[in-house]
């Protein structure tokens, strides 16, 4: 009879980790901040049609970084669990955390009990509806940890030296600002990215029930232009 | 509430019906089986009665009149029947109150659950065959008197212009190419709409058509509420064009309202 070899739990998890880490560095980087009117999410992404960034709820945003497939289908499951909340109780009674923690819940089990975890980091984002004062981005990594993150963060591969280019924020700047440095952050130094090869959304303040709104190729070159 | 993972074979896709039957709750649309036995007496639920529908050179109109009754009891004085599908389409409803507006949250849930789940909003003719569907799924309550018979319009991006749909109770789907008018009043305010209607209408015109329309058929049937001046009610409207749906606002409506009153008072 053969007898499986004893692997240290230690070691299972970190060989893990590894392997998670490794597939989420090999895709592009994203950044979300604050901004005067809500929140921006700029994203590294040449396809106009495999999206990183979308529409979870009224006020609420996800994006994801990683394996395509994986994060796509818990961006999918984030609708379906607050349209079902929303229909349920009410509009109002949805919220990020809630919806951060049963991320985090699947993907700490995913972690531990399946043979692969996934290869992905979200960023689910929340806008305080009056000022910037109740603005949530909630960063969770492939083996279930939250992090509250205060005005800006980095998912993906590189994120420390990312991070050290867009620096702290110390109030939340203007839209063109945020994004003029946080494009000059992802692109670092030795290349420059264009409108076509980043994705950028916004959950803006004052437009509306749904605040969540993509800004075409356009309107970013006019507002990075200036 | 827990995350909703479904494996390939059980995913609903981007059907919120499906999603929701999936998920355990209770099945709004399709009743078919939950309602057995004799007719509801009318007097124990609510009714809506007026609405009509005009298209126009920007796109299209809906409006429909505030009063509910149960039975000959007026139940409502400010009930609203025309509301916003999405940004760029809108529904009225008349017939049995509660599973009407029930119907509606439904399909505008199911709009926005389609377009945030595949990323790209349903065309037109697909929200109105989701309608549709819906009307249809509504047939066994239909026949122990709960009817539920709608107007979907909207304004397609694709082809530029206002379209309208009216149903039947079995689901049934037809375009018009003028107006369209549903409920108890319909026949007086299809009237109306089809004497004054001409096709190059501009919103201010449209707007007086509807407004008249909704007058005469309270002048006629009783569960039809007409303008309320004490109270400061009025018939509700709604333009959709390719700026999307907008709500004219009370203080329009009860000026043309006024303008209406005038103009019979002098003949």
């Amino acid at each position: 009879m053969n007898m499986p070899f004893y692997v240290a739990p230690e070691q299972v998890m970190k060989d893990r980790a590894d392997y998670a880490r490794k597939g989420i560095a090999r895709g592009r980087s994203l950044i979300a901040f604050c901004f005067v009117d809500g929140i921006a999410i700029c994203a590294e992404n040449k396809s106009s049609t495999l999206r990183k960034v979308s529409e979870i709820y009224d006020r609420i945003a996800f994006a994801g970084v990683g394996k395509y497939n994986e994060f796509d289908q818990l961006r999918i499951a984030g609708v379906r669990h607050a349209d079902l909340k929303g229909y349920a109780f009410s509009r109002g009674d949805v919220d990020a955390r809630s919806l951060a923690n049963q991320y985090a819940q699947i993907l700490g089990q995913i972690f531990t009990h399946e043979m692969k975890p996934m290869e992905v980091e979200i960023l689910v984002a929340e806008i305080d509806e009056d000022d910037g004062g109740g603005d949530q981005l909630f960063h969770i990594l492939y083996d279930g940890t939250v992090v509250d993150e205060e005005m800006s963060v980095v998912l993906g591969g590189e994120t420390e030296a990312i991070s050290d280019r867009f620096g702290e924020l110390e109030e939340a700047p203007e839209l063109a600002d945020g994004l003029r440095s946080a494009i000059s952050a992802l692109s670092g130094p030795d290349r420059t990215l264009g409108p076509a090869e980043l994705e950028i959304a916004v959950l803006q303040r004052d437009t509306g029930r749904r605040a969540f709104r993509r800004l075409d190729d356009a309107e970013v070159a006019s507002l990075v232009s200036d | 509430m827990n995350l909703p993972l479904f494996r390939p074979p059980d995913d609903p896709g981007p059907n919120f019906a499906e999603l929701l039957r999936r998920s355990g709750f209770e099945n709004q649309t399709s009743t078919e089986g939950s309602y057995s036995g004799a007719k509801i007496p009318t007097a124990d639920y609510r009714h809506g009665t007026t609405c009509v529908a005009l298209r126009y050179a920007d796109g299209v109109l809906l409006a429909g009149d505030r009063r509910a009754t149960s039975g000959n009891l007026i139940s409502h004085r400010s009930i609203e029947k025309v509301f916003a599908a999405d940004r760029h389409s809108g529904v009225a409803i008349a017939g049995a109150a509660g599973p009407a507006v029930e119907m509606v949250r439904l399909f505008q849930l199911q709009l926005e659950h389609y377009e945030k789940v595949e990323g790209e909003a349903l065309s037109l003719e697909g929200k109105a065959n989701q309608l549709g569907q819906m009307v249809r799924g509504n047939l066994p309550a239909a026949m122990q008197g709960l009817v539920v018979v709608p107007i979907f319009a909207g304004y397609d991006v694709k082809l530029n212009e206002g379209r309208l749909f009216e149903y039947d109770v079995t689901g049934g789907r037809y375009e018009e190419a003028e107006h369209a008018s549903t409920g108890s009043g319909s026949l007086h305010a299809g009237t109306v709409l089809k004497l004054g209607y001409h096709p190059d209408m501009d919103s201010g015109a449209v707007t007086d058509l509807a407004i008249a329309a909704l007058f005469e058929a309270a002048d006629e049937d009783s569960a039809t509420g007409g303008p309320d001046p004490i109270r400061g009610i009025y018939p509700m409207v709604a333009t959709i064009t390719a700026q999307g749906y907008r709500r004219t606002d009370d203080d329009e409506l009860a000026e043309r309202t006024d303008a209406l009153i005038e103009r019979r008072r002098a003949q």
